[in-house]
């Protein structure tokens, strides 16, 4: 007996323990705040039900192992793995070469790239030692050399030394870089500029600042690579018109008006094109696209890269060239690599447009700023075109001679750019490209070819080197790149050389054209 | 190299009348120009003119000279962190006279020893000092190098909690003002609104909602950003002083000019200057090559000086071929899409650079990233990213690269070369590395991390890096295998539409390189990485034992002192520039919300007395904003004694890790400025503790 009433005292004692645990528990539970409510939910639900309030238990039961559950992976069709597995797949993965071989064609264009010694000039000497007529380079009024603008920079050498070592907005931003965006703006006639230290940057990274997902870009099929590379980067919806068609233009924006006045929907809208295409360099009908941008609505983005300092009376470009008032365009991004014979690129706007991209432009916000000297270049160029307008004219009389050597009167080529575009794009006439049966291949080669007969003529010209610029993956692009021969023309020559450089290229063509059955 | 001849003489920077010893001057009737006008005598402008009382000890100049130049070390030893900073004495102008009108000194004969400077000569003097500073001991040099073991993560120190939560509060405050403002704005100052609203059926530029944070937050700070220069960025900085009255949206130049300590310019090794061999050489270049290149790589930009560059960059990495291009930001933009593609995957630090993101968005690869610097992390992506190939196809993936900076602007941190190189070797990926900030920056011959770490170059695929930082000129390029080259030489869009680099930009990297690794005046290279190596690490010691919480690792030229409140930001910034000092100040968007710092980029172009300048200012400003947050944990503790050797030390550590003691209360660092500068220079030789 004795054990059992050993037992029943210490089930007391246990059940006496127990009570007053649930005691204090019950009154802790009771000091917690809210507990009150709680326990009147309880009540209220319990209503002598008791299943109901199992199921409610049930629930909140759940409700607590879900949370605690470990997450699982959205992601459809994940392979579980073992890690045995794992390391065998890591053994078994052999990756690709980072990068293929090159071509036999792009290694000759590797052998074949011009490497100038000395500077670059209308006469300048390769590194194979053969002095050469330069129509290849971009040196529009011969001021590659230009004593004037070289003790300019000398002297900007000498109080800025050469890079800003940063980017604009942590001290890069030197007062001649204000100068620069206060005369451009001036030059132009908008409100204000911004620059980037690297022309082929801008474009890419104006129009992404802008627009968004969602937003919608109506954009030239023929618009150059870095535009391109923009609106890919923008994640805009992207609708093309046909190149330079203004009826097709005309009946995209109204679709695109439509669209959105069905859904309600106002998102911002942008027309995007170039002044002369970099690809065909023929020129946009700016008045025409002003038109319709005010008609239905949009924004316009203007490339100027290779109009600026080139058309006009004083190279202020398109608008000039056209009569349009450049505040009439919202942004005109333009080179001062080009005929400004410095660095860097810009695009210019309303104090709104430019303020923006200060902070959201990434080639801007990310990049150092552009060196002082080529800064101030730029600055003392814009003051030469503005004060010499006959640099423009005498370069335009060097054009005009070079298409009297060629466009008319080549039997084989004929050229895209407008007249006034001192580069000229020759392409293969249409008739020739039927009777040769020539493919793009046959047609890129022979331009080649044509390239390396008139340097061995001793004329330096080039052909239209272009990467298709569809997004990666992509079957098939918008547009397709006519394979041409781009010879530059300059003012360092005079108008002899420059009927005699054509004669040549003139001669090479029909050589090697000819000479293909 | 005179600057170092004479460079106890000058190391500060307003004009001085140099005292004369020439012996008409000395005629007692005449009246004496000297003594040099010191705006606002101070403890410390007394200390370098020697007093009176200790002129007589001096028979000769030279004495003199060689007391004084004492005098100047200890001045920065001895005086208290108050006077150093004072605002408007932040530039101490030293005055070396010893004569006086009514001195002594005056009858001496004259000595040739002493040649004072001709006013031209001093100012001369006076404006290389200002782009170069003189290195005012050979103490003050370190090589960066890693010291071998294990490559460690700093230790992230955190602010007490207290902070954390005013620093959520005080962006709760601004956001909720921010939108009590807009919302009257709208109602009241309508005008001001009209272009965040759709009009005349045009959709808003940028949306009220995109631009609040612009708007509401950055506005009130503006002014501490995009502030404009003139001149050269070296050692001193010249900032045009701006005003505004419209709450910083436009600002009126006030046509004056503010000289300032260059905290913030990538200058790293100091080749920011307008003259000597650099800029000589870009001259002559400049002379001879004219302004521009005037076409694109892929036509004929090419020319001998090109090819010069890109051959001296080769070698400099240690790789087969590079490539250069006019701007680092298009160079990663345009790198990317030519090595991978759809089918391809890219494995991002998250921290890395806009330009990398840029470049990774056009390539049409699929991104991944993975926790800043975390090799585990990585490994788990790329385990997961074999093993489960291409999402839905299962495919595997075609090649996969992962993408790293060698030092990160915004942390300071390196990469952990050592632990990717061991991971590339098991995931056979490839391996990207953006050098922008480390090249030149780091190592001990300054060729970036392959250098510091002493790993061969060959491990690495892709070495990118810009000219735009260490070498004082701009552009970037991409060195590899000259297989890879040749094919982006052909591929990268930069190379067929971009400019090339002007004959300018190109002059200036051959040069400089060319310093950096001894062809040209051998030995001064070499004093530049060392003295970057030693003023960073003095920089962050000093900042660790002043009680500030610091990120990156030891040798890291950047230096961001973290500050935690918004309103910290500009208050940090201003003080700064009250001493003349000017730094760069970053909060969110490019920092997690909590984490706004001011960052310290050091060159060479310093001196020890440049970082006690800057230290002193921090000393101070960071008693009066609350700065000095650290618990310890992060370093800043006291030397160790000398019977206890740093590996005894580790080794400590390590056991009392392995017997998981408890960690031994880690004491808050609390140095005075003086005890810092006494134990500066010889603690930085020794592992940062
Ligand atoms: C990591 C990194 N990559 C690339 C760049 C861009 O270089 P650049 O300023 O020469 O355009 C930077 C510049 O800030 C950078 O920090």
């Amino acid at each position: 007996m004795a054990t059992t009433s050993n037992l029943t005292t210490a089930s007391d004692v246990l059940s006496t323990h127990i009570f007053s645990i649930l005691n204090s528990v019950s009154e802790q539970f009771h000091k917690l705040p809210g507990s009150a409510i709680f326990l009147r939910y309880v009540k209220s639900s319990y209503q002598n039900d008791p299943v109901r309030s199992a199921v409610e238990l049930f629930l909140v039961l759940f409700a607590i192992r879900y949370l605690l559950a470990r997450s699982y992976s959205t992601k459809p069709g994940k392979v579980r793995l073992t890690e045995e597995e794992i390391d065998d797949l890591v053994d078994e993965w052999q990756p690709e070469p980072l990068v293929g071989k090159n071509t036999i064609f792009e290694d000759a264009d590797l052998e074949k790239r011009a490497v100038i010694v000395g500077p670059t000039g209308p006469k300048c000497r390769l590194q194979t030692g053969r002095t050469v007529t330069n129509l290849a380079s971009y040196n529009f009024y011969n001021l590659v050399s230009n004593e004037q603008l070289k003790e300019r920079a000398i002297q900007t050498l000498r109080t800025y030394g050469v890079g800003p070592c940063g980017p604009p907005g942590f001290y890069g931003t030197q007062d001649v870089h204000m100068k620069i965006e206060a005369d451009i703006a001036a030059f132009l006639g908008t409100t204000a500029c911004i620059i980037y230290a690297q022309a082929f940057s801008a474009a890419s990274s104006v129009i992404p600042a802008f627009s968004k997902r969602g937003d919608i870009i109506v954009a030239d099929k023929a618009v150059n690579y870095s535009i391109r590379k923009g609106l890919q980067i923008s994640r805009s919806q992207v609708r093309w018109y046909e190149h330079g068609d203004m009826a097709d233009l005309e009946r995209v924006l109204a679709r695109v008006q439509k669209e959105q006045a069905a859904k309600k929907q106002l998102t911002r809208r942008f027309i995007v094109t170039e002044g002369l295409f970099e690809n065909t360099g023929d020129m946009v009908d700016l008045p025409k696209i002003i038109e319709l941008k005010l008609k239905y609505k949009f924004r316009l983005i203007l490339d100027e890269s290779w109009s600026f300092g080139v058309l006009g009376r004083t190279g202020r470009g398109v608008t000039e060239h056209q009569h349009v008032d450049a505040a009439e365009v919202d942004m005109i991004i333009g080179s001062m690599a080009g005929p400004l014979t410095a660095a860097g690129g810009f695009c210019a706007g309303s104090d709104e447009v430019v303020e923006h991209q200060r902070l959201s432009a990434a080639a801007y916000t990310f990049s150092a700023a552009l060196p002082a000297m080529s800064a101030v270049t730029a600055s003392e160029t814009l003051t030469m075109l503005q004060t010499q307008p006959d640099m423009i004219t005498s370069l335009r009389e060097n054009t005009r001679v070079m298409w009297q050597q060629l466009d008319p009167r080549s039997d084989w080529m004929t050229c895209t750019s407008v007249p006034e575009n001192p580069i000229m794009m020759m392409v293969f006439k249409a008739d020739v490209i039927n009777s040769k049966r020539l493919s793009l291949e046959d047609q890129t080669l022979l331009i080649q070819d044509i390239v390396d007969e008139c340097l061995a003529q001793g004329v330096l010209v080039t052909r239209a080197k272009a990467l298709s610029a569809a997004a990666s993956g992509a079957k098939s692009d918008v547009y397709t790149h006519r394979p041409a021969l781009k010879i530059c023309l300059t003012n360092g020559l005079s108008k002899k050389e420059v009927e005699k450089a054509g004669t040549t290229v003139r001669h090479a063509i029909t050589k090697i054209v000819t000479k293909k059955k | 190299m005179p600057r170092r001849l004479s460079n106890n003489l000058l190391s500060s920077s307003p004009p001085i009348p140099w005292p004369s010893f020439t012996s008409s001057e000395k005629s007692v009737n005449k009246p004496v120009p000297v003594p040099v006008p010191v705006s606002r005598p101070s403890k410390i402008a007394q200390f370098f003119s020697s007093t009176p009382k200790d002129k007589d000890r001096y028979n000769s100049a030279a004495a003199a000279l060689l007391a004084a130049s004492k005098a100047q070390e200890q001045a920065f030893l001895n005086s208290s962190p108050t006077t150093i900073s004072n605002p408007t004495l932040s530039l101490p102008t030293i005055s070396l006279s010893t004569a006086r009108a009514d001195s002594s000194n005056m009858d001496e004969p004259p000595t040739t020893l002493f040649q004072p400077l001709a006013p031209a000569e001093a100012r001369r003097l006076q404006r290389q000092y200002a782009q170069f500073g003189p290195l005012n001991s050979q103490s003050h040099r370190y090589t960066s190098r890693h010291t071998g073991g294990e490559f460690s993560e700093p230790i992230m120190d955190e602010p007490p909690y207290f902070y954390l939560l005013t620093t959520y509060i005080s962006y709760l405050i601004l956001i909720i003002f921010g939108h009590v403002r807009d919302f009257f704005g709208m109602k009241f100052k309508a005008d001001n609104y009209r272009h965040l609203k759709s009009r005349n059926g045009y959709a808003a530029l940028n949306s009220d909602f995109d631009n609040f944070y612009v708007r509401r937050l950055k506005m009130r700070i503006n002014d501490c950003f995009n502030r404009p220069t003139t001149g050269v960025p070296g050692r001193y900085i010249n900032v045009l002083d701006r005003t505004s009255n419209d709450g910083n949206y436009h600002f009126q130049m006030t046509g004056t000019t503010t000289e300032t300590l260059n905290m913030s310019s990538y200058n790293y090794l100091g080749f920011a200057q307008s003259e000597g061999p650099c800029a000589d050489f870009v001259e002559e270049k400049v002379r001879k090559y004219g302004l521009s290149s005037s076409s694109t790589r892929a036509d004929v930009g090419t020319s001998d000086l090109c090819v010069e560059v890109e051959q001296l960059i080769a070698e400099f990495v240690g790789k087969e071929s590079a490539m250069v291009f006019s701007m680092g930001f298009v160079t990663n933009a345009s790198a990317f899409p030519a090595l991978v593609g759809k089918g391809d995957l890219i494995i991002s630090d998250e921290l890395n650079h806009a330009s990398i993101r840029f470049g990774s968005r056009l390539s049409g690869a699929m991104i991944e990233s993975f926790k800043h610097n975390d090799m585990k992390a990585l490994e788990a992506k790329l385990r997961e990213a074999i093993s489960q190939g291409q999402p839905r196809t299962h495919r595997p993936w075609r090649k996969i690269l992962v993408a790293v900076e060698g030092l990160y602007s915004m942390e300071g941190t390196m990469c952990n070369l050592p632990g990717l190189i061991r991971l590339k070797k098991k995931y056979k990926f490839n391996l990207f590395v953006d050098e922008a900030h480390s090249i030149g920056a780091l190592g001990p011959r300054g060729r970036g991390v392959c250098d510091y770490f002493g790993i061969d170059p060959a491990e690495i695929d892709i070495l990118m890096g810009t000219l735009t930082k260490s070498f004082g000129a701009n552009g970037g390029y991409v060195a590899g295998d000259k297989a890879l080259i040749d094919k982006l030489r052909v591929s990268t869009a930069t190379t067929v539409y971009g400019e090339s680099p002007s004959p300018a930009v190109l002059a200036q990297i051959l040069s400089a390189l060319r310093l950096i690794n001894g062809k040209i005046i051998p030995g001064q290279g070499e004093e530049r990485l060392q003295r970057i190596a030693f003023n960073s690490r003095y920089l962050r010691l000093g900042l660790k034992r002043l009680g500030f919480i610091v990120y990156g690792h030891d040798d890291s030229p950047i230096i961001p002192v973290l500050l935690y409140h918004p309103a910290k930001m500009p208050a940090f910034s201003h003080e700064m520039l009250k001493r003349k000092i000017s730094v760069v100040v970053v909060g969110y968007p490019a920092t997690p919300l909590i984490s706004s710092r001011a960052r310290f980029c050091v060159s060479a172009a310093h001196n020890k007395e440049d970082m006690d300048r800057l230290l002193s200012a921090c000393d101070e400003i960071g008693n009066v904003l609350q700065l000095k947050f650290a618990s310890g944990i992060a370093g800043g503790a006291s030397p160790l004694p000398d019977s206890v050797t740093p590996e005894m030390e580790k080794s400590r550590k390590a056991l009392e890790k392995h017997d998981k003691i408890a960690k031994q209360a880690v004491s808050r660092p609390n140095w005075t400025f003086d005890e810092l500068v006494r134990r500066g220079v010889q603690d930085v030789k020794v592992p940062l503790r």
